[in-house]
C-alpha cells in the first residue's frame, strides 16, 4: 500500500515516498551448495528413470494434502468412540488406516494420551521429527533450537510460555522422537463439549494441541448451543 | 519397524529383547564419533524400560548408507527429570521419555 491517495500514482513524480520493502523472491541470487546438489540429483534420478517430475509431484501433493484437521479427526473420533479411542493408543497405524490415513512406512506412530494426571508434550531434540503424515508440515518453532532444547530441560516454562500453566500434581512428560517413532498428543476433551458432535470437536483440536503445548479451548460463545 | 529386508543382506538370527518393559536400565556413557540418536542429556542415567517397539535398523550404520543391520531393539526409556537434570525446576513427577536403541543399554543393579 501507499501513503498517498490523493493523486495518480506513477514513479515519475519526481518526490521521495515510502514504498513498503519489496519482498525477496525466495529463488533470487546464487544457488547454494545445497541447492546444487539437490538440483543434481534429482535431475540425474529423473535422467536415469529412477524417479520422475510427476512422482516428485505427487510426493509433495500428498505431504501438502496432510494438514492438522487430518489430526483433529482422529482425535475427535477418540472423544467420542471409546473403542477406536483404545484401538487409536493401542496401534495407531492401524487405527488411523481404519479412517482412511496411510502414514506410509518411513516411520512408526504412538498415540500418548493426556489426563488429569499427565501432560505430553513432544519435542525432536536431534533434528525435527513430527507427525507430518498426519498433521503435515511442522511450524518453524517446533524446528527452533530453542523449542528443541528448551522443551526437555525446562518444559513446563516452555509451556507457559505457550500459555499452558499445569497445576504441579499433573506429571508434564516429554516425548523426545530420537528414532523411529512419531507421537500424537491425544488431548483431554473439554467438560463443556459435552455433546457436540465430532465436527464441532475438531472445530477445537488445534495443531498445538496435538504436539502438547496448548489446551483444547471452549470459546465463551460455544457451538454447543447450536442443534448437533 | 524391519519386517523383511528385501534384497538387503539377512540379519541373521533375531535376538529376543535383551529388557523387558518395567525393567531398570542405564544408558551407556560412551562418547561417540558421527551420526547418534541417543542424545547426550541421557547417556549415563538410569531409567525405566516402558515399551519395547521393535526391531528397526540401526541409524548409526543406515546414516554411513549401510543397510542398518544388525537391527537393532528399540525401547522406550523412562527417565526422572530429576535424575537427568539435578538443578530440574518443575514437579518431581516429571518425566521424559525417550527411544533408544538396545546397543545403549546396559542393565543396572
Amino acid at each position: 500500500m501507499h501513503e498517498h491517495d490523493d493523486h495518480d500514482h506513477n514513479h515519475n513524480h519526481g518526490h521521495p515516498h515510502a514504498h513498503p520493502p519489496a519482498q525477496k523472491d525466495h529463488d533470487a541470487g546464487p544457488m547454494g551448495a545445497y541447492e546444487v546438489l539437490e538440483e543434481a540429483l534429482r535431475s540425474l534420478l529423473i535422467e536415469k528413470g529412477i524417479l520422475s517430475a510427476e512422482a516428485i509431484a505427487a510426493a509433495i501433493d500428498l505431504m501438502d494434502s496432510r494438514t492438522p484437521a487430518l489430526g483433529a479427526k482422529v482425535v475427535a473420533r477418540a472423544w467420542t468412540d471409546a473403542t477406536f479411542k483404545r484401538h487409536l493408543l493401542k496401534d495407531t497405524r492401524a487405527a488411523l488406516l481404519e479412517c482412511g490415513i496411510d502414514i506410509g512406512t518411513i516411520a512408526e506412530f504412538a498415540t500418548v494420551e493426556n489426563t488429569p494426571e499427565v501432560h505430553n508434550v513432544i519435542v525432536c531434540t536431534l533434528c525435527s521429527c513430527y507427525p507430518k503424515m498426519l498433521l503435515g508440515t511442522p511450524p518453524a518453532w517446533y524446528k527452533s533450537l530453542a523449542y528443541r532444547s528448551r522443551t526437555v530441560v525446562d518444559p513446563r516454562g516452555v509451556l507457559s510460555e505457550f500459555g499452558v500453566e499445569l497445576p504441579p500434581q499433573v506429571e508434564v512428560r516429554v516425548h523426545d522422537s530420537t528414532a523411529d517413532l512419531r507421537y500424537l498428543v491425544l488431548p483431554m476433551r473439554p467438560k463443556a463439549t459435552r455433546g457436540w458432535n465430532e465436527e464441532q470437536l475438531a472445530a477445537i483440536i488445534t495443531r498445538d494441541c496435538m504436539i502438547g503445548t496448548a489446551l483444547p479451548k471452549v470459546a465463551p460463545k460455544a457451538p454447543a448451543a447450536r442443534a448437533g | 519397524m524391519v519386517s523383511d529386508v528385501g534384497s538387503a543382506p539377512r540379519p541373521g538370527r533375531k535376538q529376543a529383547p535383551r529388557f523387558v518393559a518395567g525393567e531398570r536400565v542405564q544408558v551407556a556413557a560412551r562418547p561417540v564419533l558421527g551420526h547418534c540418536r541417543t542424545p547426550w542429556y541421557v547417556r549415563g542415567k538410569r531409567g525405566i524400560v516402558i515399551a519395547v517397539h521393535g526391531r528397526f535398523r540401526d541409524p548409526e550404520r543406515l546414516a554411513y548408507h549401510r543397510p542398518g543391520l544388525p537391527a537393532q531393539i528399540l525401547y522406550k526409556v523412562r527417565f526422572q527429570q530429576r535424575e537427568v537434570w539435578p538443578s530440574y525446576r518443575g514437579s518431581n513427577a516429571d518425566q521424559i521419555e525417550v527411544d533408544i536403541h538396545e546397543h545403549w543399554l546396559e542393565p543396572t543393579r
